[in-house]
């Protein structure tokens, strides 16, 4: 079993909360795809909102009732201190070290400023955080991430939202094979359930994601069918699989062959 | 008493309040699911009611909301 920060994971699917077509979606969803646990996030709320509903209305009260640990993020955050600070208002009011530490540093592609991240990390870690960093799959960073005191590992696969899937995996293959103890988890640019079963295949522990299921066109199967991607993904990384090979090889024998000639 | 002129969550807003739990009261912010800061530092649940404001201060009152 997944096992983060001394908490047991009974799934290998975490999944993101946002743009659903309804909030009673998420439960659905989460509940399908057997999501180990959700990421969540702080904004303002206005007042009258907040007091028509109470803080979070419909949304949170239906997370509340999924019993899943909940990861809070640090989305839209550009600076270590920005990110700091809003890490210190996640674990007020979600009651819990996790975080999700993002620190944003291209409007365009959603890049992590690995820099600000690796701050970021440093404090947050030594404040009693158990830090969840965005990262690109850069195997340095990776590196000072980990001396910052992070436990796992998050890189991208591709830029969120994206879709595309794993675009360089030779880069996974790399911090899988250097870090082989450490939790990864590729977190943002998942597709398709093929692309996670992908990274599963690569020996990943697990997979976050939120706009490939959030967006489909129904999300609650899709929820289901990524979770069965990850579990197909994970099986056939224990089961071994072939190395790629230039040329073709026979799967018939070839001995015992009648000769017609 | 004369109004605090304050920036709550982006806006401008004139209030009575004088401490930060006062002002959650005054602006009908309920409930133990919030966060806050002011002028970006946190102030924790329990410093809340005697955390005094000053003018000008910039608070920041955050909720649980989606998030991936």
């Amino acid at each position: 079993m997944l096992e983060i920060y001394g908490a047991k994971l009974p799934s290998r699917l975490i999944l993101g909360t946002a743009q659903y077509p309804s909030p009673d979606t998420i439960g659905e969803a989460v509940r399908a795809g057997g999501a180990s646990a959700v990421t969540v996030s702080l904004r303002r709320e206005s007042a009258q909102d907040a007091a028509a509903t109470g803080p979070g209305g419909k949304f949170w009260s239906i997370v509340r009732s999924l019993g899943v640990p909940v990861l809070p993020n640090t989305a839209g955050c550009h600076t270590a201190r920005e990110a700091i600070t809003t890490a210190q208002m996640a674990r007020e009011v979600f009651d819990t070290n996790w975080i999700k530490l993002e620190v944003i540093g291209n409007h365009d592609t959603l890049q992590p400023d690995v820099f600000e991240l690796v701050e970021a990390a440093r404090i947050l870690c030594d404040e009693g955080f158990e830090v969840f960093p965005y990262t690109t799959d850069d195997l340095v960073v990776a590196e000072r991430l980990l001396e910052a005191g992070c436990g796992i590992l998050m890189p991208w696969c591709a830029p969120i939202g994206s879709a595309r899937g794993p675009v360089n995996l030779d880069a996974l293959r790399s911090l899988r094979s250097h870090f082989p103890d450490v939790p990864l988890i590729v977190d943002a640019g998942i597709g398709r359930p093929s692309h996670a079963a992908t990274v599963m295949e690569l020996g990943y522990d697990a997979v976050l994601l939120n706009t490939a299921v959030a967006r489909a066109g129904a999300p609650v199967y899709m929820a289901r069918a990524f979770s069965a991607a990850i579990k197909a993904g994970r099986t056939a990384w224990h089961a071994g699989l072939l190395e790629p090979r230039d040329i073709a090889v026979p799967s018939t024998p070839v001995i015992g062959m009648a000769t017609f000639t | 008493m004369a109004e605090l002129t304050l920036v709550v969550n982006g806006r401008r807003a004139a209030v009575s309040s004088r401490s930060l739990g006062a002002l959650l009261s005054e602006l009908s912010y309920e409930g133990e699911w919030l966060a806050t800061a002011v002028n970006g530092v946190v102030v924790h649940r329990d410093d809340r009611a005697t955390h005094v404001l000053c003018e000008g201060d910039r608070i920041e009152i955050l909720s649980p909301m989606q998030g991936g």
